[in-house]
């Protein structure tokens, strides 16, 4: 720190604790103390205050022992000569700004109720502030996080000089996979408004995240790395220390500030330090440039906006692996989320109005030349903007390794790969896939031909150790796309009937999955045939591949060894494997019970099933269910409970699709246990259950089970339940 | 001794000894000019242990004149062992019994029965109740600090096993000290067995003679220092940085002027809470002063400094000319390096001289003694006394127009924090930058003044030296307040004095290049510092393997070499200057520059040139950074996915 800037940041924490303190006295006066505030949709409260404190604020009338805190961290104002330390009360004065912010902030909610679009993901044409992003945009956006598709974030603070500069930061910072946090204004202007400007289309889904007009926004930012920490780490709320060097190590964000930096601004800078977040600015401000707090310098200042994005990553420490995919556009996750709609489209193939269809298979060896990409149609530049095209996509892979086990894995990347192009928006898969190609995108030079090149690029660049060649056909004649379309349904049937009749039994290796250990260090999970991965996303294929495309990497083959215990699935091979890679935390688990040593979760989990005693049964829930669910908790409270590697009976993580897995819980009852879902829950897996139903004997147990319509406490639930002669009712007591 | 001879580079010290002079008062300046040193004491080949002698051994000039012996038989390698053994028990008795007293003192407060004491830090009374293996949990914070007190006391008696601390050091460093055999049992039973192997015709191997003053020692700074230091840091806080005002400027000739000089911060504590009462205020206010000053002197000095910002009126050379101003009317001593010339020079003023030690009583001083169960009432009663005295002022005062700022006041749990806040608290900041080359290393500058050498000087200008190398200086006892007189105590000094890249840090954390950590007792701070350094991280696994040296350039005290032979046997080198005790024999001092390096990768030097002695010290640093692998620059690591997984 250097002197400048810790005189700056202390009066800047002195003026932001003033404006805290006036503004808490007005809300005590006008509402009470017992008036409830906070931040939309949490469990974690002021999350900051939460993380670092462990107070969970919630009534005004708790504010004031978190000013009293404030107090105490903000020095008295560095003396010009002869002056006393100031890192350590400048980085305390950081903190204390913090926590003074998101009283601030949780005040406004209270008073400008229309400031911040609530729970939106998206901007809208009248407001494009976004606020704290509640616990469903954290956990969706967390969760990339934990997987490492987004690294970290950039908190940019002020303004660009243009819209321009703006568009192109925002875009390198994309290319690097990185979320934008925005707030703050410089002369008037904010980031966020130059990018809408320059068309740059903003919010969650872009990762271009507009928090706030105002400085004091910056809490939703760093509120956010620490709900990474809490909900994924399993660092709990008050151990300060842990949250911070999680986040020092594992979230890399830095602060980018654009213009003036005010004593505000420094302020919010020496706190995001305690994180390990360093700033870097466009103005000539001291340098800090020892290290130790955070990995590298603390403070660069005056980088060119040529090279800002390019410093910044180098400054925290990032190194950015980004794909080189052959296409006019940009590419990267970052992109993923981009929308493209009405005016902007060029063409548009599938989503109900045309055929889409995309189709992964093998061929031989000398049947493939790798990198070939055929358009046999029409391709994008014969039809004018606004057209609809059929589309059927087959790529065709060929290899030593390969196996036809591993087709429907390539296949399934296709939605993100094309997705993450620029311009492109992707939906579905199969039969269903959807694609939008915008006129921006063709207007740099986008074809059909491109959607095959990513496809040859990213399926070497992520599974080349599975196969040698592969080259893409694309038809859009009606006549041909029919054809595959034939092909394909086919094929599908053939791989649901294989997955479908793979049994726990049927295999001698389970898989283990510590991708998300970089996030939750103690977590481990083991996914079997018939326990699919609890994020949903991997199943036990999933994870065999992986396993042979890096050996080394995050899914190790685990012999599942002597079964011990048939009825809750506990096998010795599992289990020893389970205590190494927990580092000792966890001595065995049950792959199908949540009350006997239920499997952890990291806390990215699709659903969470919990005992519901009354009942004699259980209830899930899965992510996007917001409300509180007859256990009496929402499901980001469960999380908390559960998440960060715990094992706490009654309580487990899994896949929505394991719900209908013939072992769910199998050593609890199974599904006949099951007595409340959220009502999407239980449509959108309505097939899948009344099949699993039928085979349980209960064809109708669809309707004995209860959903929020019906049933939102245990009571009502087992009144609901008791109605309808819900077979649980009859088994035997579940504790 | 030639006029011409530089006495001091202090302005205030020189002025004073200029009026000593002309108002014709003896002072250790003059007498030392009187008394030449003994040139077979010097080198300590001189044995009067038994009353067949003393015989003198010097080192022949001929080459042919055979090796001399004692009556005994006793070999020169006997005599001077003996001698160097007997200094550290010395040493190491005079911290142990400071200790023993802090510790009994302790015992009161926790009893409540030391009027005035209470516990003022909780963190760190549990904190060293642990180390201790004391019960914590859901305890009265005086049950803790009784059962504390009680078992530290033992330490001083215990007769087997080992020191509670020494399992603080590396572990490495533990290994070692075991392998030689040289874990001290317990504090008092190391003293007393040096002074029975020394006694005539038992212990007659130097090298044998050496491990238990090594023991000895060892139990000092990590016994008896250590313990004070953590238990005056519960009774009367954890020094934390505060702005200070020294030299003998800080005398105030309107006010009634109390100086406390000696090493036990216990009487001054209460002073200077009885100097803040209103009836004390008023009746200095009543015979004419406009108040009450206290000043400390020596380490008393350093305590009330860097816990209260009392301002200090100078080191061990300066205690006579604090009186020679005229405007003192109280002195208070306690005990260790406290002159017995004091008392000429209180006689020729109207100054009081008062002991206030039941261990130290100075012929034809005043006596009062300081007890912890009536320390408030004493204390009054001392500066009522200060204030009876204010009228008896008969010489015009003559107070040097020299004081300088400081800050001051760096424990190693100071230094923690202020390396990250309250949040972040570690030593990372600086293992990162000394492992990225901005700190070149870290020196321990300590120790006492010297009259036989330019006051001041020799400290100055190693420690000058080395932060102009990079090299972050931490300091104690005389040589910090030799610091602060220069104003290498400010954060000022950094951009002025160091190199770049220690400026750059300091600019960084907002601190002085040198870093004042307390008295003399408190080296113990500068061991828990390197240990911590060690646990950080990067830097090996012992403290022998920091970039780091000690030196004390201006030493005189048998505590000196108490804390020099500590040091070593944890693994620093250690230079010292002035002169060098062991000399009488070229085998003994082969033993202590070359041989225990072997043993504790730690060993002795000698170099009276403090320029020199610096270099010898920034070689060790560069020799012990090549060996990290730390000599060259790093390249920045970035970090993928799946190393920040590797991270755990």
């Amino acid at each position: 720190m250097s002197k400048i800037i810790a005189s700056a940041a202390i009066r800047g924490a002195h003026k932001i604790y003033n404006r805290a303190e006036e503004m808490y006295k007005m809300a005590l006066e006008k509402y009470g103390p017992d008036q409830e505030v906070g931040f939309p949709n949490t469990a974690y409260y002021l999350p900051i205050i939460y993380a670092i404190t462990g107070i969970g604020v919630s009534k005004i009338g708790e504010m004031g022992k978190i000013l009293e805190i404030c107090r105490k961290l903000i020095p008295p104002p560095v003396k010009e000569r002869t002056h006393l330390p100031y890192l350590a009360p400048a980085l305390d004065a950081g903190m204390a700004t913090f926590f003074a912010e998101e009283i601030i902030e949780s005040i406004r909610y209270l008073e400008e109720p229309n400031l911040y679009l609530a729970n939106s993901e998206d901007v809208t044409e009248t407001n494009i502030w976004l606020g704290a992003a509640n616990d469903l945009i954290f956990r969706k956006r967390g969760v990339e996080f934990v997987d490492g598709t987004a690294p970290g974030f950039a908190a940019i603070v002020g303004a660009a000089p243009d819209p321009q500069t703006a568009a192109k930061i925002a875009l390198e910072l994309q290319e690097k996979n990185l979320y934008v946090f925005m707030c703050a204004e410089h002369e008037g202007k904010r980031f966020a408004e130059q990018l809408i400007e320059s068309g740059t289309q903003i919010g969650w889904p872009t990762r271009l995240v507009s928090f706030g007009p105002d400085i004091s926004a910056a809490v939703f930012a760093i509120g956010f790395a620490c709900r990474v920490a809490m909900a994924f780490g399993g660092v709990k709320p008050g151990d300060f220390r842990k949250n911070l060097i999680y986040n020092k190590d594992r979230t890399y964000a830095f602060v980018l500030a654009m213009g003036t930096v005010t004593d505000e601004w420094y302020a919010n800078a020496a706190g995001a330090i305690n994180w390990g977040f360093p700033t870097i600015a466009d103005t000539p401000i001291p340098q800090v440039l020892p290290t130790g707090i955070c990995t590298y310098e603390h403070v660069v200042s005056n980088v060119p906006h040529d090279h800002i994005t390019q410093k910044a990553v180098e400054v925290r420490g990032l190194k950015v692996q980004v794909s080189k995919v052959p296409v006019p556009v940009a590419y990267g996750p970052a992109f993923e989320g981009e929308r493209v709609r009405g005016e902007d489209i060029y063409v548009e193939m599938g989503g109900g109005k045309t055929i889409a269809v995309e189709w992964t298979t093998s061929k031989r060896m000398e049947e493939v030349e790798d990198g070939r990409v055929e358009v046999i149609g029409k391709d994008v530049t014969d039809v004018p903007p606004g057209s609809r095209l059929h589309f059927a996509m087959v790529a065709e892979v060929a290899g030593r390794n390969f196996q036809e086990d591993f087709e429907p894995i390539l296949e399934r990347q296709n939605h993100h790969l094309i997705n993450q192009a620029q311009g492109v928006m992707h939906i579905g898969q199969r039969d269903i896939a959807w694609i939008r190609i915008s006129k921006q995108a063709v207007e740099k030079g986008f074809k059909l031909e491109h959607i095959g090149k990513i496809i040859h690029a990213k399926y070497h660049q992520d599974f080349g150790a599975i196969f040698d060649k592969v080259q893409v056909k694309i038809y859009t004649d009606e006549e041909k796309v029919r054809e595959i379309l034939e092909k394909a349904r086919a094929s599908y049937e053939h791989r649901d009937n294989r997955i479908e009749g793979m049994t726990d039994e049927g295999v001698d290796v389970f898989y283990s999955c510590v991708l998300c250990q970089s996030f939750a260090p103690n977590h481990v999970c083991i996914v079997s045939p018939e326990r699919t991965g609890l994020c949903g996303a991997y199943n036990w294929l999933d994870c065999k591949a992986s396993y042979e495309i890096n050996p080394e990497g995050p899914n190790q083959p685990v012999q599942k060894g002597e079964c011990i215990d048939e009825k809750y699935g506990q096998f010795k091979g599992c289990n020893d494997f389970v205590f190494k890679a927990s580092r000792q935390k966890i001595s065995s688990v049950s792959f199908y019970s949540l009350m006997v040593d239920p499997m952890t979760t990291c806390g990215c989990c699709e659903c969470i099933a919990a005992v519901l005693p009354m009942c004699n049964g259980i209830m899930t829930v899965d992510r996007d269910y917001l409300d509180i669910t007859p256990c009496g908790m929402k499901f980001t409270t469960l999380a908390g409970s559960v998440g960060g590697g715990a094992q706490t009976p009654g309580f487990v993580g899994h896949s929505k699709y394991n719900i209908t897995q013939r072992k769910y819980l199998k050593g609890d009852g199974g599904l006949l246990r099951m007595v409340w879902m959220p009502k999407r829950l239980k449509e959108e897996l309505a097939d899948r259950l009344k099949k699993r139903a039928e085979e349980l004997g209960i064809p109708d147990l669809i309707d004995k089970i209860a959903d929020e319509t019906v049933a939102k406490t245990e009571e009502e639930v087992l009144a609901y339940i008791t109605e309808k002669g819900h077979p649980c009712l009859t088994m035997e007591p579940i504790i | 001794m030639s006029e011409e001879k530089v006495r001091s580079v202090d302005k205030a010290t020189l002025e004073l000894i200029e009026k000593a002079q002309s108002d014709k008062i003896s002072t250790v300046f003059s007498r030392a000019d009187e008394i030449k040193p003994c040139p077979i004491g010097v080198e300590e080949s001189c044995c009067k242990i038994c009353a067949m002698g003393p015989c003198r051994l010097p080192r022949s000039k001929k080459e042919e004149q055979k090796e001399r012996r004692g009556v005994c038989g006793a070999t020169i390698e006997t005599v001077v062992a003996r001698n160097f053994a007997r200094k550290v028990a010395a040493g190491a008795a005079s911290h142990s019994d400071h200790s023993r007293e802090v510790v009994e003192t302790f015992i009161k407060a926790a009893k409540g029965e030391a009027q005035g004491f209470e516990i003022k830090d909780e963190v760190k009374l549990l904190e060293v109740a642990l180390d201790f293996g004391i019960e914590i949990e859901n305890r009265d914070p005086k049950e803790i600090a009784l059962e504390l007190g009680e078992k530290a006391l033992q330490e001083f008696g215990k007769q087997h096993g080992e020191l509670t601390y020494i399992k603080k050091a590396p572990l490495r460093r533990q290994e070692i000290w075991r392998k030689y055999g040289v874990v001290p049992r317990g504090i008092d039973r190391e003293v007393v067995e040096i002074m029975h192997r020394t006694h005539m015709g038992v212990d007659q191997d130097y090298k044998h003679l050496l491990l238990q003053a090594t023991r000895c020692a060892l139990a000092d700074g990590w016994g008896g220092s250590m313990i004070s230091t953590d238990l005056q840091d519960i009774m009367f806080g954890t020094p934390v940085p505060v702005l200070g005002n020294i030299n003998l400027g800080v005398l105030k000739e309107d006010h009634v002027n109390v100086v406390v000089h000696g090493h036990e911060p216990l009487l001054p504590e209460l002073l200077v809470v009885a100097s803040k009462d209103p009836e004390i205020k008023a009746m200095a206010e009543k015979v004419g002063a406009k108040g009450i000053n206290l000043a400390g002197m020596c380490c008393s000095a350093n305590e009330v400094l860097m816990r209260h910002g009392i301002p200090c009126a100078g080191n061990f050379l300066q205690q006579e000319l604090a009186l020679i101003t005229g405007a003192v009317e109280v002195m208070t001593v306690d005990v260790q390096c406290e002159m017995q010339g004091l008392k000429d020079v209180a006689e020729c003023f109207h100054t009081r001289l008062i002991t206030t030690s039941n261990r130290a009583k100075i012929e034809g001083a005043d006596h009062i003694e300081f007890h912890p169960e009536t320390g408030l009432d004493t204390a009054k009663r001392i500066l009522k006394i200060a204030i009876e005295n204010f009228p008896n002022r008969k010489h015009t005062v003559h107070i040097p127009a020299y004081s300088q700022d400081t800050v001051v006041g760096f424990s190693h749990e100071t230094i923690n924090y202020l390396l990250g806040g309250l949040f972040r608290a570690s030593y990372r900041p600086l293992n990162d930058n000394i492992i990225n080359g901005r700190i070149r290393g870290v020196a321990g500058v300590v120790g006492c003044n010297n009259v036989r050498t330019t006051h001041d000087s020799a400290h100055l200008t190693m420690i000058k030296e080395l932060i102009k190398n990079d090299v972050i200086v931490l300091t104690t006892g005389c040589a910090a307040m030799a610091c602060g007189k220069a104003g290498l105590l400010t954060p000022e000094a950094a951009a002025q004095y160091a190199g770049s890249g220690l400026a750059e840090v300091c600019e960084a954390v907002g601190i002085p290049p040198v870093l004042h950590m307390g008295a003399c007792v408190d080296n113990s701070r500068i061991l828990i510092a390197a240990t911590a350094m060690v646990k950080e991280g990067g830097l090996g696994d012992d403290i022998s393997d920091l970039p780091a040296a000690g030196a004390a350039p201006e030493w005189m005290s048998e505590k000196a070499l108490a804390i020099g032979q500590y040091f070593v046997a944890s693994g620093v080198f250690t230079v010292f200057g002035t002169t060098w005790p062991t000399l009488g024999s070229e085998r003994v001092t082969r033993h202590l520059f070359e041989e225990l390096e072997d043993m504790y990768k730690g060993k002795w030097a000698f170099e009276p040139d403090p320029e020199k002695a610096a270099k010898l010290m920034l070689e060790h640093i560069d020799k012990k950074r090549k060996a990290l692998g730390i000599d060259k620059a790093r390249e920045r690591v970035l970090f993928d996915m799946a190393m920040r997984r590797a991270l755990a």
